[in-house]
């Protein structure tokens, strides 16, 4: 691809994505309607001029639900990939600088997170502790321990063969504090990008839990739950599996265009 | 020879006409039923759940008398039945000929056993409290059953209509939850865990033989997968079918008919009034005032549905309209919690089991007490943990749940039942009605049964 | 409130029990809709299939594993299979101590609300389950060895022939899904390298963008809306078994599998359109453009085995995530799938069958990657220094 395009996803992605944020963050001051406010009456109208999603089988304002719905997509998928950060980050660093045994044993443990399929994890975890955003977000957060921690152990070996490390070393410094003091700064463009990817598999695999009734309960609107509530109304009302369909995956597309923009300009491996 | 040949034209022909006799049949006759819920186990003397009955009942096993449309007793596998004056004792003169799939004979000794069966110490029967006036069990004869009672009861011969009162066979009673064995029409083919059940056509069946070879009862739960399989003809009918919503579609569509049947089905806001503030009367009557139950109906069931005011459908004949006793207020509502000592309102929990009517009402339910100032948090529940939850532990507020079996109105006398109600006037007008037999008696009680359950607003009535 | 063919006649809805009885039910002449028949003997025939199936799975993996041997030395992939035992070792304990967490008491539940405590108690202990958790545990594993899975708390039929006739519906799905996946990568990656950098490969790269972020089972509903409720050109769900014939079960199939199939492929052209285009700056291909050879050629027959290593290691992940993701798949489709069926066990309480069902998946995942590594050693011997570094 050539420069300009790559430029103009990056652009895109970083654009869509403030504007998804910017929604989140919008809604929790001002809808267009309250979105908890039933009304039986007003159900199942079309979009139009007044409810320009339409409203749902209760009669609430699909745009108001979309809206406060990126809460719980955006709140869960950053949460998740915090766990990951704040748990992978420091093992990926530790088996990166201890090596032997230490790194053996904390990639093991990763590749047994990894051996389970990711959503039926997911599934199990939220089925026994009960359904819900944290359950969720817990969930989520487990995969990202793993990834988080190889993209940070694979930076930071790379890290560890610079001369500076040496220069460090010979300084009398510990493991600890280069790796803190050095190394890490180094590797945040690379967790960055790794964030961001992280965050839109997060946005999918919320919408994926909600769909399935495992994540945020009701009242709280997720689009997942939007999209399962559609399903018996497609005859009736298919704007209704439209537009929540429509929110994640153009949510997605631009985390995907933004991770992908930043990855190029870190000029970091694919 | 000739007498030979003679035989041999007389065999063939004899072929000839039986080939024959089979091929103009069009293709086999199978359907496939969609029902909402698969069955756990397939013995409903074991288990309450209805779906067993649902999929088993009339086709596969059969009573002693079964229900009429209109909920009276008529004979099924007794012929007929006298009553001793005092009302102690039932004569059943059963009927002759009949087998159990399993080639063991249908007779006094088979009904003993399966009667017995239920009323035993441990057992697990469903029916079990509505029988419970059973003294003994006798066979006077091959084919006539006598059953003593230990006081009259008017509830008895209702009981055995009942899908978990069925008769069983004492040679493969055992194994019914897996391999139902019974006297109908059908008899168990497969059952695919978690798809479907199969039954096909009993070749013995002593009454009018059923015309289908076969029929498949699939389950699917999901409003969508029901629409999506009638549309796409995977399945021929469903019944009790989930999605509202889409039945008006179907109305309209020539290729389908409807039947928006008036069910025994009373849907209710049930209430935990063990302990405060739901144990309160008036707080009780303060949400009862607090629900618009058109709204619900139309939010939640669009607009299928009769509101009610007490536990009763509005189908039976003794059916009074209480919906008035509190109409939609929600000012009424507010004055009543300030006077029950919650002028800032509370927080209550609502399980809801997993059937859309539930899910749907619920969030209802929720905006509606919002607007009195009753916070409510839905937990939505699977069926095992809503049975444990609020079933069996108790440990709920408030929750939304379909009663489907009719004539349940007893389940406000019993203690331990999941809502908790516990009224000596109520539990004496309940004996009053199982003494009683004189018609125009039982209306007045089931009348006083109605208004007393609306005055205490024991749960909220929906539809 | 139900809803009947009209062409059904009979069938008794209206009763007091709320019971279907179809003892006076009759479908009329003009019918349209036949069903096959439901035969008693089907299931016995199809765990033969899967037998199959597994045998073949087990001849080329212990093909492998000789191969490798050879190569590698015995210490080597003693090592690694000694790894690949301590992972599943680890995952069941795993699996069976957040199982073990489930609230519910699953024998309550199998014998309904009435129950007798000495019923109750009869039967938690037929069931082990009034055994210690390590002794449980211990029971379970061995079990496991033995190709036992025990027995389903609600169905009380050997989890073993649940698994099996589920897998008929998941496994065939997780393959059709592969294969379509791969079918829709390859072209799309060959024709985006082929015009890289130019307005054909912008779109193409488009379309694998838009792949990735459409989450699969809206693009089911999406797909059933269209195909099955609009159009009618299948059926919107369900499946008819393999009694129905393989036209018929395929034909159940192919909406499923499509919705599964379309972000892997996405994933997968991505992969493979990258690999191409490194390696066509590879020495060999400039030596091949050298000779004359069209770009089309160079791209088929020149960079495109070189670009396959990594796109192998991405199949044999694919294959356990359409494993997983076939969980939701199968909800929006209705399924009889092993995704099914640990939502059902879920529901019910059926821990042994959610347990067993999580240790065959992961079991899947880790054989196919292990394999899958083991393939990669064998083309690319570098690999192995490099891990055992």
């Amino acid at each position: 691809m050539s420069d300009s395009s790559r430029n103009t996803g990056l652009a895109l992605g970083a654009a869509i994505t403030a504007v998804f944020v910017g929604m989140a963050a919008l809604a929790q001051f001002w809808t267009p309607f309250d979105p908890r406010a039933l009304s039986i009456i007003d159900k199942l109208q079309p979009p139009g001029a007044h409810h320009w999603f339409g409203t749902d089988q209760l009669g609430r304002d699909v745009l108001s639900l979309i809206m406060l719905g990126a809460q719980t997509s955006v709140g869960v998928a950053l949460l998740s990939v915090i766990i990951g950060v704040f748990l992978g980050v420091p093992i990926g660093l530790i088996a990166a600088a201890r090596r032997g045994a230490a790194d053996e044993l904390l990639m093991r443990g990763n590749d047994l997170i990894f051996a389970f399929p990711a959503l039926l994890l997911a599934i199990l975890i939220t089925a026994v502790f009960g359904p819900g955003a944290v359950n969720a977000i817990i969930a989520i957060g487990i995969f990202n321990i793993p990834v988080f921690a190889r993209v940070t152990r694979a930076g930071a070996l790379q890290q560890w063969t610079r001369d500076y490390t040496l220069a460090a070393r010979v300084a009398g410094k510990g493991w600890v504090r280069i790796s803190c003091e050095h190394i890490l700064p180094n590797l945040v463009a690379l967790l960055v990008v790794q964030g961001t990817i992280q965050f839109s598999l997060g946005v999918i695999a919320e919408a994926g839990l909600s769909y399935v009734g495992l994540s945020a309960q009701p009242p709280t609107p997720s689009w997942g739950r939007m999209l399962n509530e559609a399903q018996t109304l497609t005859a009736l009302a298919p704007y209704l599996a439209l537009f929540p369909g429509i929110a994640v995956a153009l949510f997605v597309l631009g985390l995907n265009l933004l991770g992908e923009g930043l990855r190029r300009r870190s000029g970091s491996p694919a | 020879m000739p007498a030979l040949t003679g035989l041999r034209t007389l065999t063939l022909a004899l072929l000839g006409a039986a080939w024959f006799a089979a091929s103009p049949t069009p293709a086999a006759q199978r359907i496939i039923i969609g029902t909402q819920l698969e069955p756990p186990v397939l013995d409903p003397t074991a288990n309450p759940a209805a779906a067993i009955s649902e999929v088993l009942y009339g086709n596969v096993y059969q009573g002693l008398v079964r229900f009429a449309a209109d909920g009276s007793v008529r004979p099924m596998l007794a012929l007929s039945w006298e009553v001793s004056a005092d009302g102690l004792t039932y004569l059943f003169h059963l009927k002759s000929g009949v087998r159990f799939h399993d080639g063991s004979a249908f007779d006094a000794a088979s009904a003993r056993f399966s009667l017995q069966r239920i009323v035993a110490a441990g057992s697990t029967n469903p029916q079990r409290s509505r029988l419970r006036a059973i003294r003994s069990v006798d066979a006077v004869d091959a084919l006539t059953l006598r059953v003593s009672l230990s006081r009259r009861s008017a509830g008895m011969l209702q009981g055995l209509a009942f899908g978990s009162a069925v008769m069983v066979s004492p040679q493969s009673a055992a194994s019914n939850a897996v391999r139902p064995i019974g006297t109908g029409p059908f008899r168990f083919l497969r059952w695919r865990r978690g798809d479907s059940v199969t039954l096909e056509r009993n070749p013995d069946y002593q009454g009018k033989p059923a015309v289908l070879d076969q029929v498949t009862f699939k389950f699917i739960t999901d409003p969508t997968a029901a629409f999506a399989a009638l549309m796409a003809g995977d399945v021929d009918a469903f019944s009790n079918y989930p999605a509202p919503e889409s039945f008006a579609q179907f109305a309209a569509d020539r290729r389908f008919k409807v039947l928006n049947g008036t069910t025994e089905m009373e849907t209710v806001l049930g209430f935990n009034e063990r302990s405060p503030p739901l144990s309160n009367v008036l707080v009780r009557r303060a949400i009862s005032y607090a629900l618009d139950r058109r709204a619900i109906i139309d939010g939640a069931m669009f607009g299928y549905g009769t509101p009610i005011g007490s536990h009763f459908p509005p189908r039976n004949p003794a059916y009074i309209d209480l919906t008035g006793v509190y109409p939609h207020d929600a000012a009424k509502a507010r004055a009543l919690l300030a006077q029950a000592g919650y002028p800032r309102g509370f927080a209550l929990t609502l399980k809801l089991p997993p059937p859309s009517y539930a899910r749907r009402s619920g969030e209802i339910v929720a905006a509606q007490l919002a607007q009195v100032g009753i916070r409510v948090r839905i937990e939505n529940l699977e069926w095992a943990q809503w049975l444990d939850q609020v079933y069996t532990r108790h440990d709920f507020d408030m929750s939304i749940v379909g009663h489907a079996e009719p004539l349940d109105y007893d389940i406000y006398a019993r203690d331990d039942y999941y809502f908790g109600y516990s009224n000596a006037e109520f539990k004496a007008l309940i004996a009053a009605l199982d003494d009683s037999t004189d018609p125009n008696e039982r209306t007045n009680l089931l009348h006083r049964i109605q208004r007393k359950l609306a005055a205490d607003a024991v749960n909220g009535f929906l539809f | 409130m139900d809803v009947w063919n009209a062409h059904l006649h009979g069938i008794d809805f209206d009763n007091v029990l709320g019971v279907v009885e179809v003892s006076g039910a009759y479908l009329d002449d003009d019918a349209a809709v036949t069903h096959g028949a439901e035969s008693a003997a089907a299931p016995v025939i199809r765990p033969a299939l899967v037998k199959a199936a597994g045998i073949g799975v087990c001849m080329v993996s212990l093909a492998m594993l000789l191969l490798a041997a050879r190569r590698f030395g015995g210490a080597y992939l003693a090592g690694r299979l000694a790894m690949l035992l301590a992972t599943l070792l680890a995952a069941t304990a795993f699996v069976f101590v957040i199982v073990q967490v489930v609230p519910g008491d699953p024998v309550r539940y199998m014998l309904g609300l009435q129950a007798d405590p000495g019923t109750v108690a009869v039967l938690r202990h037929q069931l082990g389950l009034d055994a210690a958790p390590l002794q449980r545990y211990l029971s379970w594993l061995g079990g496991l060895l033995r190709g036992d899975f025990g027995v389903s708390y609600t169905y009380r039929i050997p989890i073993r022939t649940l698994l099996a006739e589920r897998l008929q519906v998941s496994l065939p799905l997780a393959v059709y899904a592969l294969l379509l996946s791969t079918a829709l990568a390859f072209p799309l990656a060959l024709y985006a390298a082929a015009r890289r950098g130019r307005p054909g490969d912008t779109v193409a790269s488009g379309v694998m963008q838009l792949g990735l972020a459409v989450p699969n089972f809206w693009l089911g509903m999406l797909l059933v809306l269209f195909f099955a409720i609009d159009l009618r050109w299948v059926s919107a769900g369900g499946f008819p078994g393999w009694q129905a014939g393989f036209w018929g079960a395929m034909k159940a199939l192919t909406l499923p599998a499509v919705a599964l199939a379309m972000p892997q492929a996405a994933i997968l052209a991505r992969v493979l359109r990258g690999s191409l285009i490194d390696t066509l700056h590879e020495d060999y291909i400039r030596t091949a453009r050298a000779k004359g050879a069209g770009e089309w050629r160079v791209l088929t027959r020149h960079a495109l085995p070189n670009a396959l290593i990594p796109v192998l290691t991405i199949l044999g992940m694919q294959f356990s995530f359409l494993l997983a993701g076939a969980v939701i798949i199968e909800n929006v489709f209705f399924l009889p799938g092993l995704g099914r069926l640990v939502f059902q066990a879920i529901a019910q309480r059926d821990l042994i069958v959610v347990q067993s069902v999580v240790v065959v998946l992961v079991f899947a995942v880790v054989t196919v990657s292990f394999l899958v590594e083991l393939g990669y050693a064998l083309i690319n011997p570098q690999l192995r220094a490099a891990r055992g570094a």
